[in-house]
């Protein structure tokens, strides 16, 4: 997103329905925007007068919300570009409502060090529709052994350090890790995972992988991983975010460390909140995914936590894979599926489901984020910057892998029927998406 | 031996209308007796001078094997060629796997050659289901990773039904390392389907989680297991796929759970014992129970062409043409 292109004319969405968790708003109104910023957003703001030479958008009843926050994408640009590039993932992202997307480091070569912090802010600013923003690797070279350097790396635009799928083993690492990291306010994200535990597993432990004859990843490799991370958060006092829980043992790990007033917070995949073990079927390479899908009471579980806010941030685990990693027996195949163009639908079902309100999911999808990331994004106040979406949370429409924008089209959700599509997705108050019909 | 009272299958002629045989999931009690049936009169076949019959005559069968077997390769060209088709064997070691070709581009090159059978063994669970959906012939599962062993399941109930009659009247135990076997899974889904009460015996880190889900009985003390059962089935411990320590050494194993006469007198008098084989002497079998009396192993054997025989001969029913 190239913001040195020319100001944006202003514009009116008006006749919607405001959804702002920001300030616990959901009611019929206006939003204005002037010079990619909000002016107004909310009852008020229909009676204010319009903005001379503006766009104005009769919205017909259709939600408005801060844009969705994604923070855990995997790209695949520098080093698998066959996969996925800044410009593919910023097309899906902004089709499916994503304003911004929070980049993973491993990629080739891995994001550990300033210059390439540089390139995927220059790379994507030329090249991407959304905004993008990188974090940084916690260790040199995702090996888990030194950190990285944490002052330089957020001066040159890396909004949090993570070794992405990769676990740090080493609690010393860690340890030094989250003291440093608090002299900054950087936040450590952590994707909770024991490898020997892990072993050879390729899905939950339990029936369904005792009747397939694939080895199961137990639970207990990501409980005590967690509760390991959050005793290191409580002696360190620093800022720690487990990139995604999937399982209602740590839902209870998280909540007690919320409780003891830790800076510890979390996150969940939407494939985790609308999937279960058993959707995997006849091998199904694309439920493959790490953490593992769980059974459908860690499911129910997940849902509840996203409900009550125990679990802040829904993410879609964006990660590309094509024909050569996903066209395997289960056991070789890679993990991950797409998901930024589905990660709004797919979360709604909550909504419909009476699952969750539609306040607590637009606090998942982009309040929370940008409160976790220090962005000024995520709400609708007066002076944020307009990334906003218009959604119709009504609108059928069945997923169609060869139609999704991303380069790769390993989505869990072929066929899948969801309610609720973005009409308009508005980046500092530019629209970069417009729904034209199917 | 003495006339039994064995249910068959209620109309000889009932159609086994499965384009593949993947695994024993899927199967209907009925659709077993079925392919027990027909493989009742493979040995019958087999036992003459003149072994050949010609339902598969001018069909091609390919065995694909990614994982080196002698006995389950040799026991289904046999029955192959007795069937009157011509069979080719591949054995696709790793090599190919390491020059980069997927599963489905092997399996897309034998598509061309226009096989009208397929027999697959792979090392990976699902493995053969995969390639049974990208490819236009009939496949026949030998052996996918730890899921299934359809055939071998099938030899065991064949031989079972020879000695004992009606499976559903029996005990059975299934013992070792039931973490690593397809072939206990196989077993354990076809005993049930016909009704008989089945065990699993072993040292719990060679149990799978929630194999009690399964509809068996489980027992980690091998006399305890053992007692008043009317067939043993052993298991090869397979050390081969182990990734680090599930038992602390051989000689615990066998003291544990190895098949000696001294555990094999809690079963009954007339228990029969079973292994699917290679067989580990010495580590879950004593070789003096392996070659005794009441060891069915070398049955086994004769049992396992004569039912993939007979499942052949129902698949090419159902081939294009037939």
């Amino acid at each position: 997103m190239d913001r040195l292109a020319e100001p944006a004319r202003p514009l009116v969405l008006e006749n919607a329905r405001i959804v702002d968790p920001a300030q616990k708003l959901d009611a019929r109104g206006s939003v204005i925007v002037v010079d990619g910023r909000i002016v107004a957003a909310g009852p008020g703001a229909a009676a204010q007068s319009k903005p001379e030479g503006a766009e104005i958008v009769d919205c017909r009843g259709a939600v408005v919300m801060p844009g969705l926050i994604d923070m855990r994408v995997f790209v695949g640009e520098p080093g698998g570009e066959h996969r996925e590039t800044f410009a593919s993932a910023g097309q899906a992202a902004a089709a499916g409502g994503v304003t911004t997307i929070v980049t993973m480091p491993d990629t080739d070569p891995v994001i550990d060090d300033v210059a390439l912090v540089d390139f995927i802010a220059r790379r994507a600013r030329d090249t991407a529709k959304v905004r993008v923003l990188p974090m940084a690797a916690l260790t040199k070279g995702l090996e888990g052994r030194e950190m990285t350097e944490f002052g330089l790396l957020k001066g040159a635009g890396a909004v949090g350090f993570t070794d992405g799928r990769h676990s740090i083993t080493n609690a010393l690492v860690l340890r030094r890790a989250l003291t440093y990291a608090r002299d900054f306010g950087a936040l450590i994200m952590h994707h909770p995972a024991d490898p020997d535990l892990t072993g050879s597993g390729v899905m939950n432990e339990g029936e369904t992988a005792t009747r397939l004859g694939l080895s199961g990843i137990p639970k207990e490799a990501e409980i005590i991983m967690l509760e390991r991370d959050v005793r290191l958060a409580a002696l360190t006092r620093g800022r720690y975010h487990a990139a995604q829980i999937s399982c209602a043992e740590s839902l209870a790990v998280i909540r007690r460390a919320k409780k003891d007033g830790l800076a510890v917070s979390c996150g969940v995949s939407v494939t985790h909140l609308t999937l279960n073990e058993r959707d995997i079927g006849p091998y199904r390479t694309f439920f493959r995914l790490s953490p593992p899908l769980r059974s459908e009471d860690d499911r129910q579980a997940m849902m509840e936590g996203v409900a009550d806010g125990s679990i802040d941030v829904i993410v879609s685990s964006h990660d590309p894979q094509d024909v050569d990693t996903k066209r395997h027996p289960f056991a070789e195949a890679a993990d991950g599926a797409v998901g930024l163009e589905t990660l709004l639908a797919a979360s709604l079902r909550l909504v419909h489901n009476g699952d969750a309100d539609l306040l607590a999911l637009a606090r998942a999808l982009s309040t929370r984020p940008a409160e976790l990331l220090g962005l000024d994004t995520g709400r609708l106040t007066a002076g944020a910057p307009a990334d906003l979406i218009v959604v119709d949370i009504g609108m059928p429409w069945i997923c169609d892998a060869d139609r999704l924008h991303s380069r790769s089209k390993n989505t869990p959700f072929e066929g899948a029927r969801f309610e609720g599509r973005v009409l308009r997705t508005i980046v500092a108050g530019r629209t970069v998406y417009a729904y034209a019909g199917d | 031996m003495t006339k039994l009272n064995i249910p068959v299958a209620a109309s000889p002629a009932a159609v086994f209308a499965h384009r593949h045989l993947l695994g024993i999931e899927g199967l209907l009690p009925e659709e077993i007796l079925v392919l027990l049936d027909l493989a009742e009169e493979a040995v019958e076949v087999s036992r003459q001078v003149e072994k050949k019959k010609s339902v598969l005559r001018g069909r091609t069968q390919i065995n694909l094997f990614f994982e080196a077997s002698t006995r389950t390769q040799s026991s289904f060209e046999l029955a192959g060629k007795r069937l009157g088709a011509d069979v080719m064997n591949m054995s696709v070691g790793s090599s190919s796997v390491k020059k980069g070709e997927t599963l489905i581009d092997t399996a897309m090159t034998l598509n061309a050659m226009n096989p009208d059978i397929l027999v697959v063994r792979h090392h990976a669970a699902g493995a053969v289901q995969l390639l049974a959906q990208k490819v236009g012939c009939s496949v026949i599962n030998a052996g996918d990773g730890a899921h299934e062993h359809p055939t071998q399941a099938l030899l065991d109930a064949l031989t079972i039904r020879r000695h004992k009659g009606d499976i559903g009247q029996l005990k059975v135990a299934i013992c070792g390392d039931i973490l690593h076997s397809r072939v206990a899974r196989s077993n354990i889904l076809l005993l049930n389907a016909l009704g008989a009460q089945v065990r699993c015996i072993g040292p719990s880190t060679l149990l799978p989680k929630a194999l009690d889900r399964l509809g068996v009985t489980i027992f980690t003390d091998m006399r305890e297991g053992l007692k008043d059962v009317d067939i043993v089935m052993m298991l090869r411990l397979q050390r081969e796929r182990m990734d680090g320590s599930f038992v602390p050494s051989v000689r615990e194993y066998f003291h544990f759970f190895g098949l000696d006469a001294e555990k094999l007198a809690f079963a009954k008098p007339d228990a029969l014992v079973m292994h699917p084989g290679p067989m580990n002497r010495g580590v879950e079998i004593d070789s003096a129970i392996a070659d005794g009396p009441q060891s069915l192993i070398r049955e086994q054997v004769e049992m396992g062409v004569a039912v993939r025989m007979a499942v052949l001969e129902a698949l090419a029913q159902n081939l294009p043409n037939a």
